[in-house]
């Protein structure tokens, strides 16, 4: 259970930017939020709103030429950005840790994953390669990798998607990380393997007392798992609330929207709801509420005045000041 | 239940791309410059030159580039060891590169690409038998082919245009095959197919426009070889036959008088070296605006 | 399924070296008549039946040409006119020193190419990296030979480090290695740079860089390993180009070895030498070939599969 104490991770107006050739993308954009220990944040918007490069950036791995260009994040209070490569280095894996979306992709396909789990284990805590590979099973072992001892030996491609996903949890767990991101880890997966994954993934954290911030544009992964809910739109929280109030009382334009849309038996025969309009253009800087040229609600004082977040109930903030 | 995809997912560049630029870069227009001003030189070399290439001057024999002591400026790059000018002579030398260069790339395209469009398209026995030549060929260092087959044949500028066509059509051919693979398995072609289209028809107007860019690309760079390699030749001998000045003949005459008159041999490897440069960096420049993916 | 792989290259290279056979025996038969080939061109008409028959030219060209790849293949290629030794002789004297060189030409491209391509890439728009582009360009657009005259011209002729002709102890070597290994180097480079260029951006650098890694450990452990393999590949094709670019550096070098004997026969019309050279040639390069895909099926783990599934 989320405990009380001063959380786990803070992130604290995050700005990242892209400079490109027609203008500066501002990625993330003033983002703010915190996770307790052994919490599951989830952080929930379309493809493109700034999720992954939130979770890239507590990372310290923006791709170049990106960069994080304000903000501090706090990882047990001391700030991550502050920080120089090697004592970053140090962060990853060991504190906090990440599993990517595509284990086809993200395993490297000309070395065993055992070989990889260990090289991780060394990568922090030194040690022979025999006691290396011993942890690489165990850790096998954990994610419930059926014959771990032999499906070490494996390469990434000899496995199904399933046991690739395992395989990258055992990965990032190996050095026994505090917080783990994991950026959409069952979206490449049929829907029966994503609930096993699912299950381990509460399994493990429950285990570990281990912090999740789950990354996902899928509510009902968010359902499954998650203790308290973010939503990010256009690289700026919109709503943050435990993930119960998110359903039930949903309080920003956008996460209505984006929960009526779901299909519901309830409205069967009748049409799918849809959001008017695009997302916008995250090169454009302009003043006021990004959600406003979409929102039915939207006001005049929208296009001008950005909205900040707001605790309406207690442990329930929004970003706009019109719904109620 | 899932959210709403974007309609338009704002998509964050990950890596930068060089290729993302629209203008030619630097590099670009060098290659492209210095090629326009090869070929202008070339074509227009008759009205140009200062010197009759073949016009022996036996009283200035051996005299060094005008800049240098002895070295007189109607002569602005010396003259050989038999008095004629080396400027003219690189001239209209460029015209028998440029010309074999470019006549030798058209024929082996053709062969390459009927070849390779054959083995794409049907596969199976033909794929099989036409790649297995490919490797023939690839097998033999194309030096002593081209040696032994123009020797056997006489050297001439004819017999040089086919031998170098006949021995580099193997580029074309590997391309042009597989980007017919690729472009087999695409939607549109079976679309054509199931319309009832002849399937000759159909390798013509569908895949054929889809190869040419790769086909672009390879014949500008397999122009650079052909340059090269028929200066080898020209070097070893068996190219075009004097008194037809080429750069390649004058190195080798160079060669003879390395040791005091270095300006023989060197301006017209110069010649070489920037025209292929400028080829080079011609079809690397195509390579990078019309597909960056290409693996040539 | 590993096994069966081998036995379908070794199946390919041996119909490739039949098509290498064919190319070669009809070298000689190009012109329709290759008795105007071997004799001179005053020869009296009984000289040239009787050298017709003696080589078996009034007997159909299929049956030619199957004598022509029994002996071949028993390595017998006839006596070169010209030394009127076995041509097979010539070659075993000739090919070390052209091993030679083409190896020292390959280790030198290697030595100096991969480091660079690695370093390039890994400083990608650095001044290095600029140099290398440079060196690159510049090194594709060279003619061979014309680096030799030039190699010749500075270091022989002007210093005088090095002598410009002759195969006579290490020194000699320095020029013509340098002058072979030059065109190569250049595409060497650009293929590492490229390739590990492609490497680093894959997914799998930046998980290992989410664990933790070390820079170090990231960079040559993991990306080298996938950067390496399609190297290899390119090392062994590199060795049949270095075997054709010895005839023209050889030659330049007056090195004793298989090119510069070519370039003789073939200008003294000994076509049984030059039938016998191509031969070696083409077979060595179609072994090399084979090697090179073998390694490179055994170190990337994912080819065997694909091949199977095919």
């Amino acid at each position: 259970m989320p405990s009380t104490m001063t959380p786990l991770l803070q992130v604290e107006r995050l700005e990242t930017q892209f400079p490109t050739g027609p203008g500066l993308v501002r990625a993330v954009d003033g983002v703010s939020f915190a996770i307790a220990r052994g919490e599951v944040l989830g952080l929930v918007g379309e493809s493109g709103c700034g999720k992954s490069v939130t979770a890239l950036s507590i990372m310290g791995l923006v791709p170049a030429p990106g960069r994080v260009a304000a903000g501090r994040i706090l990882l047990g209070g001391e700030n991550l950005l502050a920080k120089d490569a090697e004592a970053m280095r140090r962060v990853r894996g060991a504190r906090i840790a990440m599993v990517f979306q595509e284990p086809m992709t993200a395993l490297n396909p000309v070395f065993s994953i055992g070989d990889q789990i260990a090289s991780a284990v060394r990568a922090h805590d030194g040690g022979s390669r025999r006691a290396a590979w011993a942890r690489a099973v165990e850790m096998l072992d954990r994610v419930q990798v059926p014959s771990p001892q032999e499906r070490a030996r494996a390469y990434p491609h000899q496995l199904s998607g399933g046991l690739r996903q395992r395989a990258m949890i055992a990965l990032a767990l190996a050095a026994g990380p505090e917080l783990l991101i994991a950026d959409e880890p069952t979206t490449a997966l049929d829907v029966t393997i994503q609930a096993q994954i699912l299950d381990l993934l509460r399994h493990l954290q429950a285990e570990r007392g281990m912090a999740v911030l789950m990354i996902t544009h899928d509510l009902g992964v968010v359902a499954e798992i998650c203790h308290r809910v973010a939503v990010i739109y256009a690289g700026r929280i919109v709503e943050l609330a435990p993930v119960t109030s998110i359903f039930a009382r949903p309080l920003h334009p956008y996460t209505r929207g984006l929960l009526r849309c779901l299909p519901h038996p309830s409205r069967f025969g009748q049409p799918l709801v849809s959001i008017d309009g695009i997302p916008p253009d995250l090169r454009q800087n302009g003043a006021g509420c990004r959600f406003a040229p979409r929102c039915p609600h939207a006001i005049a004082t929208c296009q001008t005045h950005e909205p900040g977040l707001e605790e309406r109930e207690p442990g329930h903030l929004v970003a706009c000041p019109v719904t109620s | 239940m899932t959210a709403p995809a974007a309609s338009s997912a704002i998509v964050l560049p990950a890596i930068p791309s060089a290729a993302a630029r629209r203008r030619p870069s630097f590099r670009a227009i060098f290659g492209i410059t210095v090629l326009l001003l090869m070929t202008g030189t070339a074509v227009l070399a008759p009205w140009i030159a200062p010197w009759d290439p073949g016009r022996q001057m036996l009283l200035k024999r051996l005299r060094p580039p005008a800049w240098q002591a002895r070295g007189m400026i109607e002569h602005p790059l010396g003259t050989d060891h038999l008095g004629r000018d080396i400027l003219s002579r690189i001239l209209y030398g460029g015209r028998i590169s440029l010309a074999v260069g470019v006549s030798s790339v058209m024929l082996s395209a053709c062969i390459g690409v009927t070849l390779g469009l054959l083995a794409g398209f049907f596969g199976g026995r033909a794929d099989a038998i036409i790649m297995r030549v490919v490797d023939v060929f690839l097998a033999i260092p194309y030096i002593l082919l081209a040696m032994g087959v123009v020797f056997a044949l006489g050297p001439s500028l004819l017999n040089v245009i086919l031998v170098m066509g006949l021995t580099r059509w193997v580029q074309f051919a590997r391309i042009v095959r597989a980007d017919v693979l690729s472009i087999r398995e695409r939607e549109f072609v079976s679309g054509a197919r199931a319309r009832g289209n002849r399937s000759l028809r159909l390798l013509l107007r569908h895949v054929l426009p889809n190869a040419l860019t790769p086909i672009i690309v390879v014949a500008t760079l397999e122009l650079a070889f052909m340059i090269i390699y028929e200066s080898a030749l020209s070097f070893l001998g068996l190219g075009v036959q004097p008194p037809t000045p080429t750069w390649g003949w004058m190195l080798s005459d160079g060669r003879n008088y390395i040791a005091i008159a270095w300006w023989l041999a060197t301006f017209p490897g110069l010649a070489i070296m920037l025209t292929v440069l400028a080829v080079n960096l011609l079809g690397d420049w195509l390579r990078d605006t019309l597909d960056p993916r290409l693996q040539v | 399924m590993m096994l069966s792989y081998v036995v379908r290259r070794l199946l390919q290279s041996l119909l490739v070296l039949l098509g290498v056979s064919v190319i070669v025996f009809g070298l000689l038969h190009l012109t329709g008549d290759p008795t105007r080939l071997l004799l001179p061109l005053e020869a009296r008409e009984e000289d040239v039946q009787q050298l017709r028959a003696l080589l078996g030219l009034d007997a159909p060209l299929w049956v030619q040409y199957l004598r022509f790849l029994s002996r071949a293949v028993r390595g017998d290629f006839g006596l070169s006119f010209k030394h009127q030794v076995p041509a097979v002789t010539l070659i075993a004297q000739t090919l070390p020193a052209t091993l030679q060189l083409t190896a020292a030409g390959l280790g030198l491209a290697l030595v100096v190419a991969i480091p660079a391509g690695i370093l390039a890439a890994l400083r990608r728009n650095s001044l290095l990296d600029a140099i290398c582009s440079v060196g690159v360009l510049m090194g594709q657009a060279m003619p061979v030979y014309w680096l030799g005259l030039l190699l010749i011209l500075v270091f022989a002729v002007g210093l005088g480090w090095f002598p410009a002709a002759g195969r006579d102890g290490l020194a000699s070597l320095v020029l013509p290695a340098t002058c072979l290994g030059a065109f190569s180097m250049a595409r060497i480079a650009r293929m590492a740079r490229s390739g590990m260029l492609e490497v680093l951006a894959q997914d799998y650098v930046r998980t290992a860089r989410a664990a933790g890694l070390r820079a170090f450990v990231v960079t040559y452990k993991y990306a080298l390993k996938n950067a390496a393999i399609p190297l290899v590949t390119i090392i062994g094709l590199e060795f049949g180009i270095l075997l054709g670019g010895a005839v023209i550096t050889e030659t330049i070098f007056a090195w004793p070895g298989v090119g510069r004997l070519a370039v003789d026969a073939i200008f003294s019309r000994d076509y049984p030498l030059v039938q016998a050279i191509v031969a070696v040639l083409a077979t060595l390069f179609v072994l090399i070939n084979l090697l090179v895909d073998l390694i490179y099926t055994h170190l990337d783990p994912r080819i065997v599969y694909v091949r199977q599934a095919r």
